[in-house]
């Protein structure tokens, strides 16, 4: 096959099972919360309720749509299309598995290997602010407004936390791209083991830039009715809720690569010596591997979801800006230390 | 015509389009994104440099930084059409006059300079490595001076919206 057929091809199954993982994360969030809520959760749709997406997704289709009548038109909907547009974006770095080797011909399970990788998430996960800043502000809502107004000041407040944390891992790992880094834990320790604090942190801010609980300020109920889309209805909220469980899958799928090894498992070539296996074989398993350490994660996200309380705006600032931010520097310092210690630069 | 060239005139297309809508629309709003436009193409214009390093960080930086505050500001103070100010006739005057006399400035320089090209360039001249080792060793004295200078202005933004000045 062509290479850029093989490209496509991988595109659109990327891009499809992202739907798929988002269209049951949002089911699985509901099953997960009822079960820390001793209730039972949906399941009139199909057996055990699992046609309960497919019906919610209907739900949102068939719904009126409204766009208010002092509202900017164009960037009311342009809005949503950004948020849905950068999350997907972001699944392109990462990568999902081992070669596969058909005939002669080698395919890497990843989009694209840029060398900037890291870099790379990271603009796209600045540009995500707009999404909601601009339905936030089209909707000519104050409610709206102050929603955008939060979630924007969050995100970059800790996007810069993040970025230190990453400095750390890049000092250890001395790359940038995910590749690279995902090969290098197959070699030695799963960075976890390198960077604890670090790992700390940037979950932390991986939960502040989905917007997720504890971090759910910009959507605040209790104060700010929808936060910022208080407007929206129909398909275009949906665009957003959406962009909401896709950030969650691709910031799991992240941590995994940057932390816990990507696809790699522990003696995964003393296995497949014992077992007789092909490389091809091994691909397959370090792909089911890696989902399964993903899927842990966005249960990870919504455990935390439901057991701890929203913070307060304050509170959250605080966090960002006098606890994780020196101790991000702090991490880079005693990186650098360690690794000057160790004679390694 | 090649790919590359197809890319480089839509980009500079869509630069100076973005760039003008920027000087001319009405509302403020309408400015900063088509400002973010703008330096999307420049980035995109790094990258036919193969400068992937610039462009990631123009985008992170200007991009998702910078015009994010600029944004806030504009729709937190709620600026628009109506409550745009209206310059008088003498200041627009003295405005086209001080940046004809910039371009006059800028022509001049630019009109003795030869434009070389350089057909052959290290296409990882622009790779994170090269800048590194670039600003770390050769240029390393006055990277860390800018670093200074940077803190400087943030102390002093710090210091300016603090409320009470004691």
């Amino acid at each position: 096959m062509e290479p850029l057929l093989i490209k496509v091809i991988i595109v659109i199954a990327l891009f499809v099972v992202t739907l798929l993982v988002a269209l049951y994360a949002t089911f699985a969030e509901r099953k997960v919360s009822a079960v820390m809520q001793d209730r039972v959760g949906p399941n009139r749709a199909g057996p055990f309720g699992l046609l309960q997406p497919l019906a919610d997704g209907v739900k949102m289709i068939m719904k009126e749509e409204l766009i208010p009548a002092l509202s900017n038109k164009w960037l009311f909907i342009i809005g949503p299309c950004i948020a849905l547009l950068t999350s997907l974006m972001t699944g392109a770095v990462v990568p999902w598995g081992g070669p596969i080797k058909i005939g002669d011909q080698v395919i890497t399970l990843q989009v694209a290997d840029l060398n900037i990788g890291i870099l790379y998430i990271f603009g796209v996960v600045s540009m995500g602010v707009y999404g909601i800043m601009i339905g936030g502000w089209a909707s000519n809502n104050k409610f709206s407004l102050i929603g955008a107004i939060r979630a924007s000041s969050q995100m970059i407040s800790y996007e810069i936390a993040m970025g230190l944390a990453i400095i750390a891992l890049v000092m250890t790992t001395g790359t940038l791209s995910l590749n690279e880094i995902v090969l290098q834990q197959d070699e030695g320790w799963a960075n976890i083991v390198i960077q604890p604090l670090g790992f700390l942190i940037f979950i932390i801010c991986a939960f502040a830039e989905t917007n997720r609980a504890p971090f759910d300020l910009p959507e605040c109920e209790t104060e700010l009715v929808g936060g910022y889309h208080t407007e929206y209805s129909s398909m275009k909220l949906g665009f957003y809720l959406f962009a909401e469980y896709i950030n969650m899958f691709i910031s799991s799928a992240v941590i995994v690569c940057f932390y816990f090894g990507g696809y790699n498992f522990p003696f995964q070539h003393e296995l497949a010596e014992l077992l007789g296996l092909s490389s091809n074989a091994l691909s397959i398993i370090q792909t089911v591997f890696m989902f399964g350490k993903v899927f842990f994660f966005i249960f990870f996200f919504m455990w935390v979801r439901w057991t701890i309380p929203r913070f307060r705006y304050d509170q959250l600032m605080t966090l960002g800006w006098k606890v994780l931010l020196p101790l991000a520097l702090a991490n880079i310092f005693v990186t650098g230390l360690v690794m000057w210690g160790m004679g390694k630069i | 015509m090649s790919i590359t060239l197809i890319i480089f005139w839509f980009l500079s297309f869509l630069a100076l389009l973005s760039a003008a809508i920027v000087v001319f629309a009405k509302n403020p709003v309408y400015s900063v994104l088509f400002l973010i436009v703008t330096f999307f193409a420049i980035a995109g214009h790094y990258l036919l440099l193969s400068a992937q390093f610039l462009a990631a960080v123009h985008i992170i930086v200007y991009a998702g930084a910078i015009m994010v505050l600029f944004l806030y500001v504009i729709m937190m103070l709620n600026l628009n059409q109506e409550t745009e100010p209206h310059k008088k006739p003498l200041i627009k005057f003295i405005a086209v006059i001080a940046a004809g006399l910039l371009m006059l400035t800028l022509v001049a320089a630019f009109k003795g300079t030869e434009i070389t090209v350089i057909t052959n360039a290290d296409p990882s001249i622009g790779s994170v490595e090269t800048l590194g080792k670039v600003l770390f060793k050769e240029f390393l004295l006055p990277f860390e001076v800018s670093s200074i200078l940077f803190l400087a202005a943030m102390v002093g933004a710090v210091y300016l919206s603090k409320k009470d000045l004691n």
